[in-house]
């Protein structure tokens, strides 16, 4: 769906890099021609903001499942989804397919997985893949135990500038467990491993990127250790960038109490000392970027005891509100917020948007920050409703989407 | 006055007693010692005291749950904890059905869920539980209608075991004029493999809660990261953990829970912490020993300490369960039972609101 005629929204707030202001922005053939103190030109849509927000709309890094509803409900326009989907997209033809998914109102940027079947040892087709429309490997649920092959993988996604999206979890350290080692995993009588199992892969995995000069992108860092090595890289100009989802910094592991497999996330739930960490490296900038993780999981796997249900939340529908809260609560500042959900994003998968910009893809949101909901579990907009937020009192919503120009059908 | 009762400490507050004006045990389910406070494990111990007397008659029969069906569903192989609850509950006059995970639909596909539902369209009056997973116990109590007993969730809770262990004791130590309600002053040491034990962290509870100090005693690899914040002491030496100790309670290694090597061999296991006459006598004169079984035999703990004649309360343990179970059968039954006290009082005709 093609934009057809301009469209003028006036009188927001302009989330803009650096700063918020007061203003408008006009959309037009597909793309944001000018931000600012613009005027309406003949024949355009005119839309009074009435003081919201005008933003770009998020870009959601690391989803498992291409969910419209959700998506668009919670502001996001496109999002780059997880290679482990049945079958794996390890193929240029499924890579193909992916990328055309969402298409038009929901852009889907597929993450190619870096080995065939997501077995971590033969390498999949970067190439032809990048073709297709990849625009990044991921390791996908679980890391590349092989250091042999995380190295190679490495090594063909920097002579490709692709970003590598990688999971830090020592799979032998963490074996079957479901929780991190702490008191609540040992009064709950539950399979745990040690936060350390995070901090070993993230530690091999930095080495293997210096050597190789490979954009390396976490997907979830949450230890207060696996971020200090996080920080030490940067500083020493490694290309690495980190994210996490908001479960790591809403959550610790008590919320795993009662055995609600609602909490049960991959990786598990930290100590209290993690979360604090991971809100610490929000605010300095350690962590790039926070994404949704929306994993939606039916209740059949849901609802069975803790150890046996499936990791991950739905997570699309709570990003907004919850990375808001951080700005409430004066840990970042609100054109930070949208740097970490949409500009950084874009960064990474080298696409064009993620910024109010003249000349940008026309993909903006218009959000009434303050405005307040419930979350609801049972009556959450997409897939499921498998959320660890259930019942919490959250502000912010996004109240139009815009994606090129033209808002999706609801 | 005041000074007096700021002198006791909390635990000795209600002694020997229960808090005035409460139920003695405002609880639908038994799911874990942890949700349990100290004056309702005291009023379970001192209920389960009738049906010791009962046991050991001859014409072992009490009419009390005649007419009511509990269900034993038991996902997980056991032996020795089904035939407890089994007499326990024939012993009540109920009518007992088992229902064994390896012949039934949960082997077709069932959901958990599913199994419970079917179970609570049965109309029974209690169900057993156990599970290899920690938490389902109380995913299929949360679905059904009667009062649901946990006989063990994976690596969790076992609270009868842990309630039982307390009567043994407590009993023992009245044969020796030692005790008085509760444990206060006594040392309890409990090795083995407590990673994976719910009857470690369910002793631990019970007996903590009536006064005991415990230690735990295991190689590091089968000690539970934070297990001290459970209000344990910490040992990886067992000769240490047993000085001054006056109960021993040995765990044997479950291996059907292991996932890769955790000990070199039963052989070196042996060597650090199988109890032997010998280690025994580390321990304070005459300290008493306890196994919840099955127990294997020269690796924790030897025959000749397995077998002590005043002094190894196993078998008196494995009594004490039926007691147990049947005081928590009888408990958790009254509401429904319409027992005066547990059951909503009936409306007089008189106070009816027209």
């Amino acid at each position: 769906m093609k934009q057809l005629g301009g469209v003028c929204i006036t009188g927001g707030r302009l989330v803009l890099p650096g700063e918020v202001r007061h203003g408008s922005v006009r959309l037009a053939q597909g793309r944001i021609a000018a931000v600012g103190d613009v005027a309406a030109e003949p024949g355009d849509q005119i839309i009074d903001a009435r003081g919201a927000l005008i933003a770009p709309a998020l870009i959601d890094l690391g989803v498992f499942a291409v969910d419209r509803g959700a998506f668009h409900f919670g502001g996001i326009a496109r999002a780059a989804l997880m290679p482990d989907q049945s079958p794996p997209l390890d193929h240029p033809s499924s890579v193909n397919f992916t990328a055309k998914r969402g298409k038009p109102d929901l852009w889907v940027h597929p993450l190619a997985a870096a080995t065939k079947g997501l077995a971590g040892t033969d390498l999949a087709e970067f190439a032809l893949m990048q073709e297709a429309g990849a625009r990044g490997i991921a390791t996908g649920r679980h890391w590349i135990a092989d250091s042999g092959v995380m190295l190679r993988v490495l090594q063909y996604a920097a002579m490709l500038d692709l970003p590598v999206i990688a999971h830090a979890e020592d799979g032998f350290l963490a074996g079957r467990a479901v929780a991190t080692a702490g008191e609540i995993a040992t009064r709950l009588g539950l399979a745990s491993a040690p936060a350390q199992a995070e901090v070993l892969a993230i530690a091999r995995d930095l080495v293997l990127a210096e050597m190789t000069g490979a954009r390396l992108h976490f997907r979830q860092v949450t230890t207060r250790a696996g971020l200090a090595l996080v920080r030490q890289a940067k500083a020493r100009g490694i290309g690495v960038t980190a994210g996490v989802t908001p479960a790591h910094f809403m959550l610790s592991d008590l919320a795993v109490h009662g055995f609600r497999s609602f909490a049960r996330l991959s990786p598990p739930l930290r100590s209290e000392d993690d979360r604090q960490a991971v809100r610490e490296a929000i605010a300095d900038g350690t962590i790039d970027v926070i994404a949704s993780g929306h994993d939606p999981q039916a209740m059949e796997e849901k609802r069975l005891p803790f150890a046996e249900a499936a990791p991950g939340m739905a997570g699309a529908q709570t990003l907004l509100p919850l990375v808001l809260s951080l700005v409430r609560d004066g840990l970042i500042s609100l054109e930070r917020a949208f740097d970490l959900m949409a500009a950084a994003p874009a960064r990474i998968l080298r696409v064009d948007a993620g910024v109010l910009e003249a000349g940008r893809e026309a993909d903006v949101a218009l959000i009434a920050p303050d405005c307040p909901w419930i979350v609801e579990s049972s009556s959450l907009n997409g897939m499921a409703g498998n959320t660890p937020f259930d019942r919490k009192p959250v502000q912010g919503r996004c109240i139009r989407l815009f994606k090129g120009g033209v808002e999706p059908a609801s | 006055m005041a000074l007096a009762l700021m002198s006791q400490s909390p635990q000795s507050r209600w002694a020997g007693g229960y808090p005035p004006g409460r139920q003695a045990f405002p609880h639908r389910d038994l799911l874990a010692i942890g949700q349990l406070q100290r004056h309702e494990i005291l009023y379970l111990l001192d209920e389960a005291e009738q049906w010791i007397a009962l046991n050991r008659q001859a014409a072992k029969r009490a009419e009390a749950l005649a007419g009511l069906t509990i269900i034993n569903a038991f996902f997980e192989n056991s032996t020795r904890t089904l035939l407890s609850f089994e007499i326990a509950g024939k012993r009540l006059g109920a009518d007992v059905v088992n229902m064994h995970a390896t012949q039934s639909s949960v082997k077709k596909g069932e959901t958990l869920i599913d199994t419970a539902v079917t179970l609570n369209a049965m109309q029974a009056d209690a169900i057993v539980i156990r599970h290899a997973s920690s938490g389902a116990v109380a995913l299929i109590a949360d679905k059904v209608a009667c009062p649901v007993l946990n006989a063990g969730d994976g690596s969790h809770e076992h609270p009868t075991q842990g309630l039982l262990d307390a009567l043994a004791l407590r009993h023992a130590l009245r044969q020796r004029g030692e005790a008085g309600d509760d444990f206060t002053g006594l040392t309890v040491t409990i090795c083995g493999d407590i990673l994976h034990s719910r009857v470690a962290r369910s002793g631990m509870l019970c007996l903590q809660a009536l006064g005991a100090s415990v230690r735990v005693c295991a190689p590091p690899a089968l000690l539970p990261h934070g297990v001290e914040a459970m209000g344990a002491a910490v040992f990886c030496d067992f000769d240490a953990a047993l000085a001054g100790t006056d109960v021993v309670m040995m765990l044997r290694l479950q291996s059907e829970r292991m996932s890769g090597q955790y000990i070199p061999s039963e052989r070196e296991y042996r060597h650090l912490y199988g109890l032997t006459e010998a280690r025994l006598a580390r321990a304070a004169p005459d300290a008493i020993v306890m196994h919840p079984g099955p127990m294997n035999r020269g690796v924790e703990i030897d025959s000749a300490v397995a077998d002590l004649a005043d002094r190894s309360i196993i078998t008196r343990q494995v009594e004490m369960g039926v007691a147990v179970r049947m005081a928590c059968l009888d408990i958790l039954t009254r509401r429904a039972r319409g027992v005066p006290g547990w059951a909503p009082e009936p409306l007089d005709a008189g106070n009816a609101l027209a």
